[in-house]
């Protein structure tokens, strides 16, 4: 093609800008709602984005109301959960084995962390386990850095999920976000049974509530958090890992993360699982459907709804008044 | 018997103290004119999420200088590059500047910084008079604009109202040809986003006046997830979507869109596609995206860039980015420059690099010009042209006109009121 070709004309004049973005386009947001296929779409993307948010947030919230610590680091386990996915998908080719990876990893990498350097601060002031915390964010975004480099990665989607969106009710929904919902949701029961039906949940209960007794029956107190922390970065390990197919892995990776699960926790009360749960759905419903009515103001919308949670019951959607 | 001292700084220190510090503010040339070395300051991006192409400046600078310093050095004097990190912060970046010529006697600046950097280490080659040549900010203002003008500052990278007269007229013609009248846009939310989104459409709408749109998209710059952005162009059905994301951004927007199939439903140009921070990354690089060049090996289509290529790969065993051959130039506008003045001298290798003309395997027909009037980069390579998910990656770059170029940037800066 020739250069003349590629300057199509010079004739035309100029033209202003002459589609500004609006900040609020309840006429999209409306369009949205009276029509299935949109409907279905946007829903689906608020549950994939939802689900993800809540695998992280439940981790820190179960972590909060048993070990009564604010895991700032809870992010790492999603970067460290997402790298360790990336690359046993790179040696083994089976996405199965990267997920159990990405989970497992992370599990066995959450308990030492609890064991060597969390177990010692649990007495301590807030601020010094804030520290701590904050001190092993910067160092696993180094440990991330030195081994597998500063530039960012992909892990390419599965060949198994390269396959046409299925298209529900005229809206489009690709395969691989069902997969990432059910397995949330497989998690979220397990977890919100077992805390409430099996006996370890029980334990674990108990524990959280009255440590000194649960010890003074003779159950182990410490394995217990270790399990609780391990069970906490197994849950976030395995969000990066179900991420790592469509986001790009860089060290840092989990901070963002992490804010939106604090904003989780907030909503859905420190502690509840259930709270996570809602709080992370609502999250995604805000940000799918808020992207149409509100572009500009769609982060902002996030923050907007946790405070007016805040103001109206302090302890969050779910949380249980302090004793 | 021990003495003691009470804490804090004793008087004699504080003399000391303040003897250095008259030392270095008074006599820091007196210094630098004995050196048998020159000293070259560079801040740049080596940490955080910009890091690789901090250190991809880096890499092509050292390759560069290895070759100037084997060759005999710049007048007689060997380089020695100090290279700070500036954390890609524009204080940091500053401060970093001005310690390289206050502190450690650098003698000129090659200044790796994005955008926001290098408005701040241009005023600090303001302030202190050093040769500054900046190697990686492509906004449009750091030179165009005349109240950035100072005599000791030139700009050797490509520029955004290059790119966008490029890629619109680019776009234009495709579309025309295709027929697409209805495009949506997704771009990070800050300057560089908004302003390279408004220029492109403003040259697509320019030459392609019935082209409309309908529906845009702001993401947050590092956004992790980009489902809510797909899904809402998905409902907005349009023909064309463009898209000045990049890096990781980019490689995300295209992993969570390609499951929504949504590069089979849409003609897409994404300017920062073609390069290969990015080709490389994408494990399902899709067929047919439009972008532009940033650096490739087979655009130009020489053996001069393809042996370029080749050899920054070998030494770092990674492509080149764009951040890399535009600090490759620098360096050998530097080392032209003072062949041509015969000198070391910033004054002088200045006014010698005023529309110096070098031969350089990256220029559109084999050379580089560093404009006289406004102190940029000019001639350069710049084409667009489609992907495939293998090398050579953008088998067919289409170049831009040079002529042309001129001509719309010149109506360009007139309506801006730079001239």
């Amino acid at each position: 093609m020739t250069v003349s070709a590629v300057f199509v004309s010079f004739s035309a004049p100029y033209q202003a800008h002459d589609h500004e973005s609006a900040s609020v386009d309840l006429d999209a947001l409306a369009g949205c709602l009276s029509s299935s296929a949109c409907l279905v779409t946007q829903t689906t993307s608020g549950l994939i984005i939802g689900m993800l948010l809540f695998l992280v947030a439940v981790g820190l919230t179960l972590i909060f109301g048993v070990l009564k610590i604010v895991n700032f680091s809870h992010g790492a386990f999603y970067m460290f959960g997402a790298y360790f996915a990336m690359t046993a998908y790179q040696l083994t080719g089976s996405f199965a084995l990267a997920m159990l990876a990405g989970a497992a990893g992370t599990a066995i990498l959450g308990l030492i962390f609890e064991r060597v350097f969390m177990s010692r601060v649990y007495g301590a002031d807030v601020l010094m386990q804030l520290l701590v915390c904050y001190a092993f964010v910067l160092i696993f975004d180094d440990v991330v850095r030195i081994i597998w480099g500063p530039e960012f990665k992909s892990m390419g989607m599965p060949s198994a999920f390269q396959v046409m969106p299925l298209f529900i009710a005229g809206g489009v929904v690709p395969p691989y976000y069902l997969l990432l919902i059910g397995v949330a949701l497989v998690v979220a029961i397990v977890l919100g049974i077992g805390l409430s039906r099996s006996r370890i949940g029980k334990v674990v209960r108990a524990a959280a509530h009255n440590p000194g007794m649960v010890s003074a029956l003779g159950i182990n107190t410490g394995l217990i958090y270790g399990g609780v922390f391990a069970l906490g970065g197994m849950l976030a390990g395995l969000a990066g890992a179900l991420a790592a197919p469509v986001r790009s892995l860089t060290p840092g990776m989990g901070f963002s993360v992490l804010i939106e699960s604090f904003i989780v926790t907030v909503i859905g009360g420190m502690g509840s699982i259930l709270g996570a749960l809602i709080g992370a759905l609502l999250l995604g419903l805000i940000r799918s459907f808020g992207s149409l009515g509100f572009p500009l103001f769609t982060e902002g919308l996030m923050y907007l709804f946790m405070v007016i949670v805040l103001v109206s019951k302090p302890t969050g959607l779910f949380g249980k008044e302090a004793a | 018997m021990t003495r003691t001292r009470k804490p804090g700084i004793s008087r004699r220190s504080t003399l000391a103290l303040m003897g250095a510090g008259a030392m270095s503010v008074a006599a820091p040339w007196v210094a630098r004119a004995q050196a048998k070395t020159i000293k070259i300051g560079m801040p740049t991006i080596l940490s955080g999420r910009v890091a690789q192409l901090g250190t991809s400046s880096r890499n092509a600078v050292m390759l560069e200088v290895d070759k100037v310093n084997a060759a005999g050095g710049l007048a007689g004097r060997q380089i020695e590059m100090v290279i700070r990190d500036s954390k890609g912060q524009p204080q940091e970046a500053a401060r970093v500047a001005r310690e390289l010529v206050n502190t450690d006697g650098c003698e000129w600046l090659i200044d790796g910084e994005a955008s926001s950097g290098s408005f701040a280490v241009h005023e600090v080659a303001r302030d202190l008079g050093v040769l500054c040549v900046h190697t990686c900010s492509e906004a449009s203002s750091l030179t165009a604009d005349p109240k950035q003008h100072i005599p000791n500052a030139f700009r050797c990278v490509r520029q955004g109202i290059h790119d966008s007269i490029v890629g619109g007229s680019y776009a234009a013609s495709i579309a025309k040809a295709k027929g697409l009248k209805k495009w949506a846009t997704c771009s990070p939310d800050y300057a560089y986003g908004r302003d390279t989104t408004g220029e492109f459409t403003l040259y697509l709408k320019r030459f392609a006046p019935d082209v409309e749109v309908i529906s845009e998209s702001w993401p947050k710059l590092f956004q992790p997830d980009y489902t809510e952005v797909v899904t809402k162009i998905l409902q907005a059905k349009p023909q064309a979507l463009y898209s000045c994301l990049w890096g990781g951004d980019l490689t995300s927007y295209i992993d969570q869109a390609n499951i929504y199939a949504m590069f089979s439903q849409m003609e897409v140009f994404a300017v920062n596609m073609a390069d290969y921070t990015a080709l490389t990354v994408v494990k399902n690089l899709p067929k047919g995206i439009h972008s532009g060049n940033r650096y490739i090996k087979t655009f130009p289509a020489t053996p001069e860039n393809a042996a370029w290529g080749d050899a920054y790969k070998a030494k770092y065993n990674e492509y080149p980015t764009n951040w890399s051959w535009q600090n490759a130039t620098a360096v050998m506008f530097l080392s032209e420059a003072a062949k041509k003045a015969n000198s070391t001298d910033g004054k002088k290798i200045a006014e010698v690099l005023k529309g110096l003309t070098i031969k350089c395997p990256f220029g559109a027909d084999g050379t580089v010009t560093m404009r006289a009037d406004d102190h940029t980069l000019v001639g350069y390579a710049i084409g667009w042209g489609t992907t495939i998910p293998q090398e050579p990656y953008v088998p067919e770059v289409k170049a831009g006109d040079w002529k042309a170029i001129f001509e719309l940037e010149a109506e360009w800066k007139k309506s801006k009121g730079y001239t």
